[in-house]
């Protein structure tokens, strides 16, 4: 798996590359907190080349979602989430919690 | 039934997946199904990692993965401590983001995924994780 940080005007963007299982998910939530620890709050998790992404992951996700909405600062919103993974969130009841954009430069027009 | 066994480390969570994605493939399971059933195998197999080997760096992992007509039948075997998922609640999925519980949700994806899941732990320190699939 392969954690690329793009910065833009108004936000971060995180790209995810390859696959989030238990093993991986902690390079996630590194990312994700140094992202929070840096002062960015307005995060883009682009999942174009996800391939796969376990609770684990989705943990990952929540953790960074409470930290960047805390007093307004900020959120994570997910940007070309793969089929697979989408209907997995779904199910996890995670959907109604993350903002989702087609593609990657949409999320970053959002901010 | 092929058994293969992989020590229980997160790190061949890859090779846990693919192995019984090879055989959902082969036994004709659409793309969706063998992706589901990955799934389901990792979340079951990251449980037991987790918390059945809790101090131990030594604990192995046996996986049973077979196809009878439609069905596929995956089991999941350790000698750690006894994990029985049916006592985790439910994670509530109407809570918003600061009641959304974190736990319960591997468990959760598992039973949704699969068809049948059953717990059996033995006298023997042995607790054998069964989950069912049919192709529809």
């Amino acid at each position: 798996m392969e954690i690329t940080v793009q910065e833009f005007k108004h936000c971060d963007m995180i790209k995810v590359k390859g696959r989030v299982d238990s093993a991986t998910a902690p390079q996630l939530a590194q990312a994700l907190e140094a992202a929070n620890d840096g002062g960015k709050y307005k995060l883009v998790v682009d999942m174009s080349e996800l391939e796969y992404m376990s609770s684990a992951g989705f943990r990952a996700l929540l953790g960074a979602q409470r930290n960047s909405r805390r007093y307004n600062r900020g959120e994570v919103v997910l940007a070309s989430v793969p089929d697979r993974i989408r209907e997995a969130l779904e199910l996890a009841g995670f959907t109604e919690l993350f903002k989702t954009f087609d593609d990657p430069l949409s999320a970053v027009g959002h901010f | 039934m092929q058994t293969v066994q992989f020590a229980a480390k997160f790190e061949f969570l890859d090779e846990i997946r693919d192995y019984v994605g090879n055989i959902a493939r082969e036994s004709g399971f659409g793309n969706k199904d063998v992706y589901n059933i990955q799934l389901a195998t990792d979340e079951a197999a990251s449980n037991i990692i987790e918390h059945a080997y809790e101090n131990r760096s030594d604990g192995v992992l046996e996986l049973s993965c077979g196809v009878q007509e439609d069905t596929i039948k995956i089991i999941l075997t350790d000698h750690g401590e006894p994990f029985d998922p049916s006592e985790i609640p439910l994670p509530d999925l109407k809570a918003d983001l600061s009641d959304r519980k974190i736990g319960g949700l591997g468990i959760f994806l598992m039973r949704k995924l699969m068809d049948e899941v059953h717990y059996e732990s033995s006298a023997d320190k042995s607790n054998t994780l069964t989950m069912i699939k049919r192709k529809r």
